[in-house]
């Protein structure tokens, strides 16, 4: 009866409000909060950024012009008025739509394609990492007993290395580049995520029908793969989205103490380090892609949090 | 219960020391020739035979295994051997620099927590007000800015565009009064993410305990709003913050390098990146032993906070 009521109530207040402009508005804001469309769009933007780079950049993001070297962004028409026909050659009315850095190569060419590099690192990490810390923390709570102490001490040790020193170290013992350094991230991923799949397969195994499954004569790499497996899946997206946005963070800094991905490669981290001598001359170098990296792990936060509200309410945090 | 609790942490800690300089180790003979990363050539061509007297004079010809222990013998002895570039003792370097570190750690410590918890309490107390989303906007950014660009935007702004901050550097030999601007932006920088995840977890955890039965309990007995906001739910709401401390300080140690390297800072994290653009392996090795060391002798201390402030706290299980 009483929910009848609400309803009704509901109802009637939502045809009354409809009308006005602020509750357009309000409505809309709502929207926002409830669905993370702003989050979604800018991520599917960069994607589709990173994957048709080499129709969308206007430059080769490795061509050298030293005529071009620090010309400023297209709005600047100052800038351009003085300088006329120099760059008459180029795209878009002979300008550089966010500048050009010290050698004169394309900014935003270079950020989108640093946007590939970074996307494609962190999730290819992260994949890697999901899959390695999934099968070592469902063993660990699988099989329990001195396997897990093993495994958990060995997570606790890992856990204690300073990563970005090591990331230091293999660059000057092993070298560097995007397979090293998709390498490193899945090794500072994984050990993020055993205790979580531990905890969760911990208390997985306990019910019923995984014991249905044993009797069934099921073999233990059965049930960790058709049972266990599909049961943490959940939570290991949510863990997932929740630190890829982490993972674009620890690369572009490895990047920019250029010890990360290779200098040929453009990349927002190298891209902020390149700029760094210019910031009295030439701000946009480091600006754009220090909000490239803004956006998308701000995105990448959002859409974690959303994602854990929606699937997980244990993990929830208090709103 | 709490001493064998206390103990087994210890041999944690011993462990974790012997396993991150066992990595390192490893990786310095990833590649074929580790003598390579000892001698500086710098293009020179170095006769075979000298080669063979160091590599013999170095210990590099023996099995690893005797290796390590060799230099995990010395180190306990106080040697952490010699620079690669500059050939001057390891722990001199490391005295000297060692300083400036943990000035701009504390600062940055200080800075994180004194803003971080209080402000999560606030945002927790006047949930859904502008000082919640004031709050909320803080935490998301320093979770999202990477720290080092923050130093850039930084730098541009208030060192090169104002002109009202040093822009790299201690300040060394200038005169008090004007030497706390040099920590201005570097404890700021490095103090956001800690601050950042202080704000969260406190938010979280006050909000809960807020909504327990023994707050519920308090105030319905008539207790002050203030005693029960301080003595029965801020007291409980602590637990969480202090549990991850040690999460955020990996970050924070890590944060120490970047913010180090891009103002200057004279302290062991810039020793670090200088060591790997003069490609010497030694004084690395030793910055990894000496920010192990810290991570573990620090997270031993969150321990010991940990059994002392919450006795009911079960050994063992985990809080995320």
């Amino acid at each position: 009866m009483s929910t009848r009521i609400d309803f009704t109530l509901a109802e009637e207040s939502r045809t009354q409000r409809s009308n006005s402009p602020v509750a357009i508005l309000s409505s809309g804001w709502n929207f926002l909060r409830r669905w993370p469309v702003i989050p979604v769009v800018i991520l599917v933007t960069l994607l589709l950024m990173s994957i048709f780079a080499s129709v969308l950049a206007p430059e080769d993001p490795n061509k050298q012009q030293i005529f071009a070297s620090l010309a400023h962004p297209a709005w600047d028409d100052d800038y351009y008025a003085s300088t006329s026909g120099k760059f008459a050659e180029e795209k878009f009315g002979g300008r550089y739509i966010l500048g050009a850095d010290e050698f004169g190569r394309d900014v935003l060419s270079r950020f989108i394609y640093g946007a590939r590099v970074s996307l494609m690192v962190a999730l290819v990490a992260m994949v890697s990492g999901m899959i390695l810390g999934a099968w070592v923390g469902i063993t660990a709570g699988y099989y329990g007993g001195l396997i897990d102490e093993l495994l958990s001490r060995f997570v606790d040790i890992w856990n204690a290395l300073p990563f970005l020193l090591v990331a230091l170290v293999v660059s000057i013992t092993i070298g560097q580049g995007l397979l090293i350094m998709m390498a490193l991230l899945v090794m500072l991923t994984w050990v993020g995520l055993v205790r979580n799949i531990r905890a969760e397969v911990l208390t997985l195994k306990t019910r019923d029908y995984i014991a249905a499954a044993r009797i069934a004569g099921a073999s233990d790499l059965h049930i960790m793969f058709r049972h266990l497996f599909p049961g943490i899946l959940n939570l290991l997206m949510v863990l997932a989205s929740l630190r890829v946005g982490g993972l674009i963070l620890t690369e572009s800094a490895l990047s920019f103490l250029g010890v990360g991905i290779p200098s040929r490669i453009p990349s927002w981290g190298s891209m902020i380090s390149d700029g760094r001598i210019w910031l009295d001359q030439a701000w946009w170098i480091s600006f754009f892609p220090g909000l490239g990296i803004l956006l998308t792990v701000m995105s990448f936060n959002f859409l974690g949090d959303w994602i854990r509200d929606k699937t997980d309410p244990r993990l929830r945090q208090s709103k | 219960m709490v001493r064998k609790f206390l103990l087994l942490r210890l041999v944690f800690a011993i462990l974790s020391l012997i396993g991150a300089t066992t990595v390192v180790f490893g990786l310095s003979h990833a590649k074929e020739d580790p003598i390579n990363l000892f001698i500086n050539a710098d293009g020179y061509f170095i006769a075979p035979e000298t080669l063979e007297a160091l590599r013999e004079k170095w210990g590099l010809d023996k099995p690893l295994v005797i290796q390590y222990t060799t230099w995990l013998g010395n180190v306990i002895r106080g040697d952490l051997g010699r620079s690669v570039a500059s050939q001057r003792p390891i722990t001199t370097i490391m005295k000297e620099r060692w300083g400036a570190t943990v000035q701009l750690a504390v600062a940055a410590w200080i800075f994180g927590t004194f803003i971080g918890i209080p402000l999560g309490v606030l945002s927790a107390l006047k949930r859904g007000t502008s000082w919640d989303y004031v709050a909320r906007f803080v935490a998301l950014f320093g979770q999202s800015l990477p720290a080092f660009w923050i130093a850039l935007v930084g730098i541009w702004i208030f060192g090169v565009w104002l002109e009202w901050l040093p822009v790299f550097g201690r300040g060394d030999t200038e005169p008090l009064t004007e030497r706390w601007k040099y920590f201005v932006m570097p404890t700021i920088v490095l103090g956001w993410a800690p601050l950042a995840g202080y704000l969260r977890i406190t938010r979280s955890s006050m909000l809960e305990v807020m909504d327990s039965e023994y707050v519920k309990l308090a105030r319905a007995k008539g207790a002050s709003s203030s005693k029960v906001i301080w003595k029965h739910a801020f007291r409980n709401a602590l637990i969480q913050p202090i549990t991850v401390s040690t999460l955020l300080l990996a970050g924070f140690l890590d944060g120490a390098v970047l913010v180090e390297s891009v103002f200057a800072w004279p302290g062991v994290g810039r020793v670090s990146v200088e060591a790997v653009n003069s490609n010497d392996f030694t004084v690395l090795m030793g910055t990894v032993f000496i920010f192990t060391a810290l991570y573990v002798v620090m997270s031993f201390i969150t321990d010991i906070l940990y059994t002392v402030i919450d006795p009911r706290i079960r050994l063992g299980t985990e809080v995320d």
